[in-house]
């Protein structure tokens, strides 16, 4: 049957005046193909000796050479040192303590070498006071081998000298140390004891200088209100391990509030020993990591938050402040103030508020309280900057009143918000920027120092207050890079090594009588805190006017700071993947998943369901399962960012919106990484919280997220989760029960091998390796994701593959929400549904009353929902699904409880991708390494420097999967041979379980009867994923309990 | 051949005996010559010590930092007594207690022992109490003698390389000769039939032609049994099955590689003549993955003091061409051997890797070596036969697992093994096990 429908391709069409269609109608290609060119050259023709047999000739004979040639084996050449260094063997690991400082994050870290190259970033153990390595700090390895690094000075552009960079910026600093013009330094917070000396010494032979450290992401305002209070410029160190009732208003700190490294000594308190462990209430407006965590969530906006602080301390403290709060959050805060009163010095209240006045409450209160947690004598250093000092050097650049710019590790034409006021500054100014890339402010400069990174300097940090840390060299400088201190040292004419200067500065202010050597070997010190003086400018006294450093009188300033507004407010925040941005070029943070909302190779606007309806906004799953979500563009004050993303994001509060810093960087960067859009543009003031508005939205943009399904749908049997109380009053079988099912009409355990299908393997012998993973530990904050990532050699695929769910995380960490308030909510949902739920559905009434089915219902997470977190790696099970299906063999079980994958045998069935219950198992879908398809480190010679020789990269066609850190157990095995003893617990480790400073991994032999894993595995609160399947794995999970008791 | 070399040895030895007896009788004519030249009151040198003695002596306890004729660590000592007599005036007492305690002297300030001293980097020379003045005066014997003309006693340009090719060139002149004694016999049998063949035209006699009764031919004969069609299919089939599997299965396998080096190191020299552990030089096979490829200062060690070659030779390889290649290594190390100091530009030398294993196969020397004390032999042959080394084993998985299966583990004196060997021996009712048993052959083993 014939139509008269029209279909048409594009709107184009439509136009019948169209002359595109005409000529696209009469012609296959739009533009012509140049045939004639060729053809209709008679001369080229005619001289062209090339016949067409003799053409297939040539391509034959090529062909048939090309694959003989194919045939020859390689030949490998082997080119040994000239002379060896003593302490390199090849094939044998080094590992040199040091430290990471740069400027966002600080932490000491232990690093593992190979042949003289640095592979992998772990935690130093000896340095439990001076942080551990997060996400951030284990991909840092893959930025020292960033193929866009400058490798060497530059000037406007064109590559000069360093001679040459020194004769002209010697002269220019004599210039205007003689006409006495101003030369600033504009640094990020080093807390270098030595770089502070240095500066001072700057100071002295050019005297006109002033020193302003800026801090991408600020901490002003609590380090005003520390300085207020304290007379000193630091942060306040808690230790949450210490605290039995935290309370925390919009404070993040498990992940970067305050420099972060707080949530080790919070997952201490989280695991319930005799009966007790923390509880936590968080008051927030953003779902953020720590909220995830927390045992009672309030979501409020941020306004609201001011407000609540006031009253939580008018509450505590007495007294009483303006303003009201909404009924249900007033009663919220009354319960935790009431809360943090009886726990006495057990409590300890945070905030994440940019305000001083709210910092002071929080100090003051602790305080009060006599904090256990919080540590008055040691304050962190690792922030320093001052937002009102960065201001004026803006305004004095631009008024042309700044002679030189001397900037380090800083890169303000990103950071800052308003970047063309700098910009304007900068060409008044002579500048030059140390930095390891060519990124905004570098190419903005007149001179680019070329720095190292930080795995190729020397450097000293004072973490906190009398904890030191050095910085040493792992690797020879790649390229032709000086650091700011050597270029310090040359202006100020001293003629001694950065090295041989910390070695000075350490041995008259530091040591204090101990061994340089030993802190070198160590990599860090904990002595008295040092001499150095604060070398900044401080114009803290513009910030404080007015300031109090009474709770009651900050509590009333902030409360009546408090401004209504009618609109939404913004939060920026940062990511756990990406921080400020500096790390923008490193694929593996840009394929880290958000912890929360699980995106990857993006940043977006996240709103509130309510919100997102009211506006019109859309997320939803397309297809092939990939999400799509509605732009809008931003605008705060007169700055707009266009196309940005929005996300609906489950605990957002009402009224309230949030968007990531760190994203949108554009220079330095590989187009591939260049993704989202940059924040920093709305962070004026270097406030976190801004009035905002959002556009209608428009268009769709395409995310790529690596978890699709969102909430548990009431499945307890993944996650187990109870209450404190429950946990402490009743039996396991109620609370943790073995899975049971019917034999002969008889309820048997699961675990019975009377209902086993497999014969089990005698594992009594030698070792058998469990990893244990407890709920209640992990805060999800993702440093297992990446440590696996270097250690396992897991390529990046990109965000297109990520959308197309071929992500390659060999360990992944699912989040959960519930569509309930709680999970526990969930369970009785779906108990009480009716049958499955379906019962309007199939007969038919389901739409007209408007409701869901029951399950269908469950699937979307409630408004303000509990949130957990589920570290998966493969379970290694000792019933494998997967070894029992696969055709060739090449997936099979090992004696000491690890499932074997030969990448080798594989012929890519994916049988066992199928038949694996966890869905743990990773597909080469295509070669990624050495591919101009997926630019990323594994496709230039610097990037593979960081692959660990012991894993083998893998091809295209195979499947891979966690091996459970063969290559490390083997290892640790066979040293232990090689010295002829047993091993000692904790010696067997996983990248995952060394990279958990959390405590939350634990990984060891559980043959050995002594050791923790075989006690954890021992636990009353274990249980495995999915046991009912019978799989028998070698992970086990420990049962996560909420501290949900309103003291 | 071989004996051939034994004699020219028997030749080589001779001669060197004739040199000595002549160099004895012209040491005399040139110490008086010396003594008529310089008018000394110091008329005895040397004369007193026995010089064969001295070469053992000085072997023993001088070579390792002085040669005769060159700079070493020390000076070149040939003629040190009538040097030192002549420039600087010291007598052999001098010798004496400088021999027996330089560092004594150089403290005592002795003006020309600390010359000495600070010419040669402050390096202070090893006492020698326990030398009497007899054994001096030996030594100081061998060192007066005359510096032997280069000769070619050891190495005539021998027939042996010629001889080889001769050899192979009467091969080739045996086989042509046969192949021409067939072509011409052929072509004798072609003749004689075409010969009689006229001779049977011209008698008229017709030569039996084939007109027997048509038979079937074979070949269709066979395509007509269809029975046979099949069989021969299906065996052509397999055969053709078994072969490609056959030469499949050696793809890649390079038994027998034996690629020539950038500089021609002969293990045989080393590891076999002059027994060097193949662990002083592969230092790593005991604690890493990789056995290692000693760095040019571990060559140097030695090679400092070994500028030439003086064992044995052969024909392919001469003693200029042994030295030719230890001037590569000084080349490489940027060793000037003249000087003796390093003062070139160090450059790496690129050897050819005769072992590969894949990327997929993880392999630990040290796990072999150290743990389980396997000989360097097992997997590489007799290394210390080889003049070039080639691959030995297949380095296939059959022949790793092959392996694993039937060799026992050494689990004495090793705390590791301790329970795991009690447990498993009850387990398997054995008393030695093998690596398989240990569970050496799980794949998760050797390839992640």
């Amino acid at each position: 049957m014939s139509s008269n429908k029209r279909y048409w391709k594009s709107v184009e069409e439509l136009d019948e005046n169209s002359s595109i269609v005409e000529t696209l109608k009469q012609n296959e290609f739009v533009t012509e193909i140049p045939t004639d060119e060729f053809l209709g050259d008679k001369e080229t023709l005619e001289s062209s000796k090339t016949t067409r047999r003799d053409f297939l000739k040539y391509v034959g004979f090529s062909t048939a050479a090309a694959t003989l040639a194919a045939c020859e084996g390689p030949v490998k050449k082997s080119i040994p040192y000239v002379v060896q260094p003593e302490s390199i063997v090849p094939g044998v690991a080094n590992y040199y303590a040091t430290t990471i400082a740069n400027g966002f994050d600080f932490a000491s870290v232990l690093v593992k070498t190979r042949e003289g190259r640095p592979i992998k970033i772990g935690s130093n153990k000896l340095a439990s006071t001076s942080g551990h390595a997060n996400a951030r700090v284990n991909a840092s390895v893959l930025d020292l081998y960033d193929s866009l690094r400058v490798q060497g000075p530059q000037k406007n552009g064109e590559d000069i000298s360093w001679s040459a960079f020194d004769a002209e910026v010697n002269q220019k600093l004599t210039d205007l140390k003689n006409s006495g013009g101003e030369i600033v330094l504009l640094t990020q917070t080093f807390a270098s004891p030595s770089t502070s000396k240095l500066i001072s010494e700057f100071k002295e032979k050019y005297g006109n200088v002033r020193h302003v450290v800026y801090d991408a992401i600020s901490e002003s305002a609590a380090l005003d209100a520390y300085q207020n209070i304290y007379g000193e410029r630091g942060l306040a160190n808690y230790d949450f391990s210490k605290a039995g009732t935290i309370v925390s208003v919009g404070a993040d700190f498990l992940s970067n509030w305050q420099g972060g490294g707080f949530d080790s000594g919070y997952s201490q308190g989280r695991v319930p020993k005799n009966g007790k462990m923390s509880r936590h209430i968080q008051f927030e407006s953003n779902m953020s990591l720590t909220g995830a965590n927390a045992d009672k969530r309030v979501p409020m906006t941020p306004s609201q938050q001011k407000l609540a602080l006031a009253k939580l301390s008018s509450y505590v403290n007495g007294g009483s402040v303006a303003g009201t709060l909404p009924k249900h959050l007033d009663d919220a805060v009354r319960g935790a103030a009431s809360e943090l009163k009886r726990a006495g010095s057990n409590g300890v209240l945070v905030t994440g508020i940019d305000d001083v006045n709210a910092q002071t409450i929080a100090l003051q209160i602790n305080k009060s309280l006599g904090s256990k947690a919080f540590d008055a004598s040691t304050s962190i250093k690792t922030r320093q900057g001052s937002d009102a000092a960065v201001t004026k050097l803006v305004a004095d650049m631009k008024a042309g009143r700044v002679g030189a710019l001397i900037m380090s590790g800083v890169n303000p034409m990103y950071s800052l918000p308003n970047t063309s006021d700098f910009a304007e500054g900068l060409k008044n100014t002579f500048s030059v920027a140390f930095s390891m890339k060519a990124d905004e402010t570098a190419v903005a400069s007149n001179y680019i120092a070329a720095a190292p990174h930080y795995l190729e300097s020397w450097g000293d940090v004072e973490l906190k207050k009398g904890h030191f840390g050095l910085m040493q060299p792992t690797i020879r400088p790649l390229f032709d890079t000086r650091q700011f201190q050597e270029a310090l040292l040359k202006w100020t004419g001293n003629p001694l090594a950065y090295t041989d200067y910390i070695k000075n500065t350490w041995n008259t202010d530091i040591l204090n009588g101990g061994s340089f050597n030993q802190a070198l070997h160590d990599g860090v010190f904990v002595g008295t805190a040092s001499a150095e003086e604060p070398t900044t400018e401080t114009v803290v006294e513009d910030a404080l006017e007015g300031a109090s450093t009474d709770a009651g009188n900050a509590a009333r300033a902030l409360a009546a700071s408090v401004k209504p507004s009618n609109g939404l407010e913004l939060t920026l925040y940062s990511k756990v993947g990406m921080g400020d941005g500096q790390q923008a070029n490193n694929p593996w943070l840009q394929e880290f998943p958000d912890p929360i909302t699980k995106v990857t190779w993006d940043n977006y606007i996240a709103v509130s369901k309510a919100d997102a309806e009211a506006m019109g906004v859309i997320n939803e799953n397309v297809a092939n399962g990939a999400l799509n979500g509605s732009y809008v563009n931003v605008t705060v004050g007169g700055a707009t960012i266009e196309n940005v993303p929005v996300i609906i994001q489950p605990g957002q509060a009402k009224g309230s919106v949030a968007m990531s810093l760190g994203y949108g960087r554009t220079a330095g960067v590989k187009e591939e990484l260049q993704t989202g859009s940059n924040a920093f543009a709305l962070y004026q003031g270097f406030n976190t919280v801004q009035n905002v508005s959002l556009s209608e939205p428009f268009g769709m943009h395409e995310f790529a997220c690596t978890q699709l399904h969102n909430t548990l749908m009431g499945r307890g049997d993944i996650i187990r989760e109870t209450t404190l109380e429950v946990f402490n009053t009743k039996d396991k079988h109620y609370w943790n029960p073995i899975p049971e099912v019917s034999l002969n009409h008889e309820e048997t355990p699961v675990t019975s091998p009377d209902v086993d299908l497999w014969d089990s393997f005698d594992r009594s012998i030698g070792h058998h390796f469990n990893l244990s993973i407890d709920l209640n530990a992990c805060t999800g904050c993702g440093a297992c994701v990446i440590a696996c990532h270097s250690e396992n050699n897991v390529p990046v695929v990109g965000k297109e593959e990520i959308r197309k769910s071929r992500d390659m995380h060999w360990l992944r960490i699912d989040r959960y929400y519930s569509s309930e308030e709680t999970f526990a909510g969930d369970i009785e949902e779906k108990e009480s549904a009716d049958g499955l739920g379906l019962g309007n559905y199939i007969f038919g009434d389901g739409e007209g009353d408007g409701t869901a089915p029951t399950l269908n219902r469950m699937e979307d997470p409630s408004e303000s929902p509990q949130v957990v977190f589920q570290p998966i790696m493969c379970q290694h099970c000792n019933h494998a699904p997967c070894e029992t299906v696969c055709p060739v063999a090449a997936t099979s079980h090992g004696r000491q409880g690890q499932n074997h994958m030969a990448y080798n045998r594989c012929v890519g069935t994916r049988y066992c991708a199928n038949n694996c219950p966890y869905k743990v198992r990773r597909f080469n879908w295509f070669l990624y390494a050495e591919n101009d398809e997926f630019d990323y480190y594994m496709n230039d010679d610097l990037g593979r420097m960081v692959l660990n020789p012991d894993v083998v990269v893998r091809s295209r066609g195979v499947m891979e999967k966690c091996s459970m850190c063969i290559q490390m157990t083997q290892k640790t095995i066979l040293d232990a041979k090689r010295d002829g003893r047993e091993i000692k617990d904790g010696e067997f480790q996983t990248a995952c379980s060394a990279a958990c400073s959390n405590g939350a991994m634990v990984f060891g032999d559980i043959n050995d009867k002594e050791s923790k894993v075989a006690h954890l595995h021992e636990d009353n609160r274990m249980y495995h994923l999915l046991e009912y399947v019978g799989t028998k794995p070698n992970v086990m999970y420990h049962t996560k309990v909420r501290n949900t008791k309103e003291a | 051949m071989k004996k051939s070399y034994q004699s020219l040895e028997d030749n080589s030895d001779h001669t060197m005996k004739q040199v000595i007896n002549r160099n004895l009788s012209s040491r005399f004519l040139l110490l008086g010559l010396i003594a008529l030249l310089s008018f000394s009151s110091h008329t005895i040198f040397a004369q007193d010590g026995d010089p064969v003695a001295g070469k053992s002596l000085f072997n023993s306890q001088c070579a390792a930092c002085h040669k005769l004729d060159k700079k070493m660590t020390g000076p070149a000592l040939r003629n040190v007594e009538a040097r030192l007599a002549e420039d600087e005036g010291l007598d052999r007492q001098w010798l004496y207690s400088w021999i027996r305690n330089s560092a004594g002297m150089i403290k005592a300030g002795d003006a020309y022992a600390n010359k000495i001293y600070n010419e040669y980097n402050k390096t202070a020379m090893t006492a020698f109490p326990q030398l009497s003045d007899a054994d001096i005066d030996n030594i100081l014997a061998y060192t007066a003698q005359p510096k032997e003309e280069p000769k070619n006693t050891g190495l005539p340009p021998i027939d042996g390389g010629p001889k080889g090719e001769t050899s192979s060139f009467s091969n080739k002149i045996i086989l042509g000769a046969l192949a021409l004694l067939f072509a011409l016999l052929a072509a004798g049998l072609f003749l004689v039939n075409k010969t009689l063949r006229r001779f049977a035209d011209e008698k008229g006699i017709a030569v039996a032609s084939d007109d027997r009764e048509e038979r079937t031919p074979i070949w269709k004969a066979f395509v007509q049994n269809q029975f046979l069609v099949l069989m021969s299919a299906i065996f052509l089939l397999l055969a053709s099955a078994y072969f490609a599997y056959g030469w499949m299965m050696q793809v890649d396998v390079n038994q027998g590689y034996q690629p020539i080096q950038p500089i021609h190191f002969s293990h045989k020299i080393h590891a076999g003549d002059n027994k060097i552990d193949c662990k002083y030089c592969h230092s790593s096979a005991r604690v890493s993955k990789h056995s290692g490829i000693p760095s040019l200062n571990i060559c140097m060690n030695c090679h400092k003091s070994i500028a030439e070659y003086n064992g044995e030779v052969t024909p392919e390889y001469s003693k200029e061409f042994y030295d030719g290649e230890i001037q590569k290594l000084y080349k490489a190390a940027g060793w000037n051997d003249a000087e003796q100091q390093y003062s070139g530009t160090p450059s790496a030398v690129k050897w050819v890797r005769i072992h590969n294993l894949p990327d997929f196969a993880y392999f630990n020397h040290s796990q072999h070596v150290t743990v389980a004390g396997v000989e360097c032999q097992t997997c590489h042959g007799p290394v210390e036969e080889m003049e070039i080394v080639y691959q030995h084993a297949p380095l296939t998985m059959g022949w790793c697992i092959n392996c694993h299966r039937e060799t026992n583990v050494d689990l004495k004196d090793n705390a590791y093994y301790t329970k795991i060997h009690e447990e498993l021996s009850k387990k398997y009712g054995v008393n030695e096990l093998t690596a398989a048993q240990m569970g050496g052959l799980e794949c998760g083993k050797c390839h992640y």
